[in-house]
């Protein structure tokens, strides 16, 4: 009786254990930061559940930890996830690690490059820049753009007021001077009320994504991607201008802002703190929603603006593409659900769950652009996006960028020549060290 | 009547020998300090000789001293000791000072005094990252409750770089402090009374009392709290990391985390641990040798 009931119990437990290796086998695992993308794409898979039968999971991690996450799971060869939708930075470090699969096969055979947008083809999938070598498929277009209290700028005593003091009607800034301009106007610290929020949290990438696009838009760069040259260009005079602007800028959030991303940028429009704020266009659905935010009948969107002289106008390029992990078993089944995801009908589908579509055709359609409030200026962010370094080295470079700016801009420390200086010296040192400079 | 086993029978020979039940308990216990401990250490004090990235497939190359000399020259790093140094003093000053004043005041008859005492010991019951969390929003300047009862209306507290780091040292200093009440009160119990009666017959002052009796007897366990609350103060990572991210609140284990897991220099960050674990060495030995003077009086 003994025996039989520790067979019995062994029976079940191989059972159970094979079990479980047959749900594995036909069950895909994705990787993502935990924010509401990645909820859509949950949602989108059932589809590909009930069309093959193949499970598949979208595992999230908060965005601070997702980098940490990601890469000590490739460092380990782990193959937990089969697929890993990474920050468009990471494909440096995804495809010279061996962790991401080459895709260009699969560009090639599926024409995926001329389906997709030309810059997320640029941003998201390719490395070295200009190789036409591909490590992911646009996934989740991204960019930085703005969201606005549009009942501030509606109301006519406001308007009257504005162009009594600067000669021009209040409206959607069509440059920075503008933006600025707004920003002083709205800064009333007695109402509690305040001009602008900006990105300042330096633990990851938030900070530098506000000032790089702000230099972008100053007619400024952050270096030569190709050849990999700093000095006089990270700190020429158009950068120095575009940094104390944003420092300028900075005078006008709300108090103790000095350590700010997404979740505090969209709280400055729900708790009607800023009459503009900076953001990812995949934070602004929440914006939009009138239970999330009792300002949303009053919330409105555009797209960065130009420069000071009215061009250049550029916006930071977020967003991030899939790729397949190498280390995965179920390559095939990765291949297989890549070749579903980028079908036009899969596309729209994802437009309508409310992710970023980087198809050319859906992003461009009447229809897409006229979804949802914010779209429209989606739409013209991603025909200027422009991303930071995406080296295998960028979390150094963007450390070093943070280490420079966040004092200039949120204490007061030095000047905008110095942290500009000092950046240079910080990248070069690092761009040497990695043999970059032949 | 005692019954023996004959050492030689079968019943002797199936039980366990005193040294295989020593062996027994004590192996698995030394196989896993081996495991996560000894070996961790030695094999980091290797990649620290070394410019491993764990990001990269390319091998561990063999640099010599060129980690440590780097950091050593590093000014950022120079700040990250100093940031961490300044903190240790108000951070554990601080929780010496309020822990040792509330063991005094609750080192007599109150009503309700276990009660207080429970009260008291929560603080350092939650996690870390939680009362970082709840703390940021007190100081918070739109909505805490901070500056609103002491009437400072925007100033940011975890935002302005020259109080930062002040801010997050109360905040430990809130969190802590019951520790250091704890063993302080172990302490101020068991002096004996008759000192303090006899004292008091000869009339002595309330400071000669505090300063020749109630100090050097508590001493020993005030020490021993402040060698852990030093220990921990150096390592503190997860307050300073969820509340400020200022140049000024960079202290030298989110440097080490930064250089780790964010940037991927595995070779450097590990000479760095060993260059924070060698001054954790040295600030503990030479509180363990005061210990052991106050001891010996």
């Amino acid at each position: 009786m003994r025996r039989s009931k520790w067979l019995g119990i062994l029976a079940a437990a191989t059972f159970a254990l094979a079990g479980k290796a047959v749900l594995a086998a036909d069950t895909l695992t994705i990787l993502w930061a935990e924010w509401d993308p990645a909820n859509y794409l949950q949602e989108l898979v059932k589809d590909y559940e009930k069309q093959t039968g193949v499970k598949v999971k979208v595992e999230t991690v908060p965005w601070p930890d997702f980098q940490t996450k990601a890469f000590t799971e490739f460092n380990a060869k782990g193959d937990a996830y089969d697929l890993v939708v990474g920050d468009s930075q990471w494909l440096g470090a995804g495809s010279t690690g061996g962790h991401y699969v080459d895709l260009t096969e699969f560009f090639k055979q599926h024409n995926v490059a001329k389906t997709m947008a030309a810059a997320t083809v640029t941003g998201y999938a390719e490395y070295p820049p200009g190789s036409k070598k591909y490590w992911a498929i646009p996934l989740e277009g991204d960019a930085n753009g703005w969201a606005y209290r549009k009942d501030w700028f509606e109301d006519p005593k406001e308007k009257a007021a504005f162009k009594a003091k600067y000669h021009y009607d209040l409206g959607v800034p069509k440059d920075y001077k503008q933006l600025r301009d707004i920003a002083e106007f709205f800064y009333r610290p007695n109402e509690k009320k305040y001009g602008v929020a900006l990105y300042t949290d330096n633990t990851y990438d938030a900070l530098a994504m506000g000032v790089e696009q702000t230099i972008f838009s100053f007619g400024g760069d952050l270096g030569d991607y190709s050849t990999y040259k700093v000095r006089g260009i990270i700190n020429s005079k158009q950068n120095v201008e575009a940094l104390k602007f944003y420092k300028e800028l900075y005078k006008f959030t709300p108090p103790g802002w000095a350590k700010v991303f997404f979740l505090e940028d969209n709280q400055a429009i729900t708790e009607g703190l800023a009459a503009m704020s900076m953001n990812f266009f995949a934070f602004f659905p929440a914006l939009a929603n009138p239970a999330t935010n009792k300002n949303a009948k009053g919330t409105g969107f555009f797209a960065n603006p130009a420069g000071p002289g009215g061009k250049p106008r550029f916006a930071a390029l977020g967003g991030q593409g899939v790729s397949v992990v190498s280390y995965s078993k179920k390559r095939d089944q990765a291949f297989k659900w890549l070749e579903w995801f980028i079908r036009d009908d899969v596309q729209a589908r994802w437009a309508e769950l409310g992710g970023y579509t980087c198809n050319e055709k859906v992003l461009s359609s009447e229809k897409f652009r006229k979804a949802t409030p914010y779209n429209e200026a989606f739409y013209q962010s991603m025909l200027m996006v422009k991303d930071f370094w995406a080296t295998p080295e960028y979390a150094e470079l963007l450390e070093q960028m943070n280490k420079r700016m966040h004092p200039f801009i949120t204490a007061n420390k030095g000047t905008a020549e110095e942290a500009l200086n000092g950046l240079a010296d910080d990248w070069e040192n690092t761009f040497k060290k990695y043999k970059r400079y032949k | 009547m005692i019954s023996t086993l004959d050492p030689g029978s079968p019943a002797a020979r199936r039980g366990l020998s005193d040294i295989s039940i020593r062996n027994l308990f004590i192996i698995p216990t030394i196989a896993f300090l081996i495991v996560f401990n000894i070996f961790p250490l030695i094999y980091s004090l290797g990649y620290s000789f070394t410019d491993f990235r764990a990001s990269s497939n390319a091998p561990a190359t063999f640099v010599g001293l060129q980690n440590y000399r780097d950091l050593l020259g590093d000014e950022h790093v120079w700040n990250n000791f100093s940031v961490t140094a300044k903190y240790v003093l108000v951070s554990v000053g601080g929780q010496v000072l309020v822990g040792f004043g509330v063991a005094m005041l609750l080192n007599r008859k109150i009503p309700f005094k276990g009660f207080i005492t429970t009260l008291l010991l929560l603080p350092m019951m939650m996690s870390m990252v939680v009362v970082g969390l709840f703390w940021e929003l007190l100081y918070s300047p739109s909505w805490g409750i901070i500056n609103y009862a002491l009437g400072l209306e925007d100033f940011g507290w975890l935002s302005d770089a020259n109080v930062a780091l002040y801010a997050i040292a109360i905040t430990d200093i809130w969190m802590w402090s019951p520790f250091v009440m704890l063993l302080c009160l172990a302490g101020l119990s068991a002096i004996p009374q008759h000192l303090y009666e006899a004292a008091a017959i000869d009339r002595a002052s309330r400071w000669y009392t505090f300063t020749r009796i109630t100090l050097p007897l508590v001493t020993p366990l005030l020490l021993i709290a402040i060698i852990f609350r030093t220990m921990e103060a150096f390592k503190t990572f997860d307050l300073a990391f969820i509340m400020s991210t200022q140049e000024t609140t960079e202290l030298i284990s989110i440097k080490l985390y930064r250089l780790a897991f964010q940037e991927w220099q595995t070779g450097p960050s590990c000479a760095l641990a060993y260059m924070v674990l060698i001054m954790v060495l040295a600030i503990t030995n030479i509180y363990v040798k005061y210990l052991n003077r106050a001891k010996e009086r």
